[in-house]
């Protein structure tokens, strides 16, 4: 437990913020290389899952790949194209946004998929036209699915990010591999407390987020318990 | 491809640490996640209580986990075990749910026919309740043995012993073949302990039609709707 005590005392000294190696400057350099990636993910995913969840067309091979990239072990995949492209913010760009991919992709189809077929009838029927249908039913419905995908996807970004500085490209991953390099172990255990601090704070602005964006219409129809309930009363139950 | 054939015993002992690493975190978290699933549907508040502790627990990264880890429990910086306890800690914050899923998918007429044919709760469960929730566990089963094949090798940036060992070792080392040996090995590995599970899983339960592809869809998805 004095070890805890040195990793907290590590990250609440003063000496080790300013300058490059900074926490501050090293969790910037994490946030930044998070968000570039999760938004290029998005770019890439969202609208390719759109397409697969309108038309219905190619969903077997989203989910395949899907499937495949998340056996990819991300270590590797980041390694080897560091090899590639030499070390720096390339590679773990690259490798993040693979990693976002799959999460998203399946939440911006999975979205379009769970909508009543019924609601986009109607949408139709009322004269929609396919870019109406898509913008004013399926997107905002399917939002919170979305929202679910980006939480995960942003999850694994700003947790894997640790592994960016392992081909040099900064972040918090830093104190982690300095620190076992000289077997300073509280400067390992601070930037660990630090990625797991982002992790959970990414976790809690998400779940926020997926409840804000629930359309008024359905957050009041909503249902409130996924259990199957019986049709007779429980007083038989053993 | 000297490298390959020179270095086939290093590659060897590399999948049986990888093996000896991920399988009994699988089978711990299939395990464990079953009484975790019980009681997730046991209590009214139950159910959320436990799948929150779950999601929070996902919420950790892995490699700050490997190095906590040892501190709480008192192993060594570089014994295999802290990665098998926490690839199952995730192995359970993902299976849990499934089980919770799918022994509440168990429709309750079932449930009070089986306890009105004489089954006692205990026999009930094991032998009515699991058996219907299985196609759901099995879907579970297999998100979690990918997942938790592919982040064992991050083990290996603190040394220990996997898969990943090639990674690390290939980047040292500046050998792009090594790296690439790791990761086709790694998704071989996937790929092959996901078809014995799906075998596995028709063998155990030859009533099922082959059960669909895990709908890869979030976890927290069906709450965004539903809850």
């Amino acid at each position: 437990m004095n070890i805890f005590i040195a990793g907290i005392r590590w990250v609440l000294d003063p000496a080790h913020y300013g300058g490059i190696n900074g926490i501050d400057t090293r969790t910037v350099q994490h946030l930044v290389i998070t968000l570039v990636s999760l938004a290029t993910a998005a770019a890439i995913a969202i609208p390719l899952g759109y397409l697969v969840g309108h038309t219905g067309r190619g969903r077997a091979l989203a989910v395949a790949v899907s499937g495949g990239v998340r056996a990819l072990p991300t270590l590797g995949f980041l390694i080897l194209i560091a090899l590639g492209v030499g070390v720096g913010f390339e590679a773990p760009y690259v490798a993040l946004v693979v990693l976002g991919i799959p999460s998203i992709l399946a939440g911006a189809y999975s979205g379009f998929e769970a909508i009543d077929r019924r609601t986009i009838d109607a949408a139709r029927a009322v004269g929609m036209t396919e870019w109406q249908i898509v913008g004013k039913v399926e997107i905002p419905l399917g939002l919170p699915l979305l929202m679910g995908g980006l939480r995960l996807a942003a999850l694994q970004i700003v947790a894997t990010a640790t592994l960016a500085d392992y081909v040099g490209a900064g972040g918090l991953g830093h104190f982690i591999f300095l620190g076992l390099q000289t077997s300073d172990y509280p400067q390992m255990l601070a930037g660990s407390l630090v990625v797991i601090v982002l992790a959970i704070i990414s976790e809690i602005l998400f779940s926020i987020l997926q409840k804000l964006v629930v359309p008024a219409g359905v957050a009041g129809g909503r249902l409130n318990d996924v259990r199957v309930k019986s049709s007779r009363s429980r007083a038989a139950l053993g | 491809m000297n490298w390959l054939f020179n270095n086939l015993d290093v590659i060897g002992s590399a999948i049986v640490a990888h093996l000896a690493t991920a399988l009994p975190a699988i089978v711990l978290s299939f395990v464990l996640s079953i009484p975790i699933g019980w009681l997730a549907n046991r209590f009214r508040w139950s159910r959320g209580f436990l799948l929150t502790v779950c999601a929070l627990l996902y919420a950790i990264p892995s490699l700050p986990l490997f190095i906590v880890l040892p501190l709480v429990i008192g192993t060594g910086l570089r014994d295999s075990i802290n990665v098998v306890i926490s690839m199952t800690i995730y192995g359970i914050a993902l299976m849990a749910r499934s089980t919770a899923d799918g022994l509440a998918s168990v429709d309750a007429d079932v449930r009070q026919s089986a306890t009105a044919m004489g089954f006692s709760p205990w026999s009930r469960f094991w032998r009515v309740e699991l058996p219907l929730a299985g196609p759901v566990l099995l879907a579970g089963l297999r998100v979690v043995s990918v997942s938790t094949i592919s982040l064992t090798t991050v083990g290996a940036v603190l040394g220990i012993e996997s898969l990943g060992s090639l990674f690390t070792d290939g980047f040292q080392r500046n050998i792009p073949l090594e790296i690439l040996t790791g990761i086709v090995l790694t998704i071989a590995m996937a790929l092959v302990i996901d078809l014995l599970i799906v075998l596995l899983g028709r063998a155990l339960m030859p009533w099922t039609r082959p059960v669909p592809a895990p709908s890869r869809a979030v976890p927290a998805a069906k709450d965004a709707v539903v809850a």
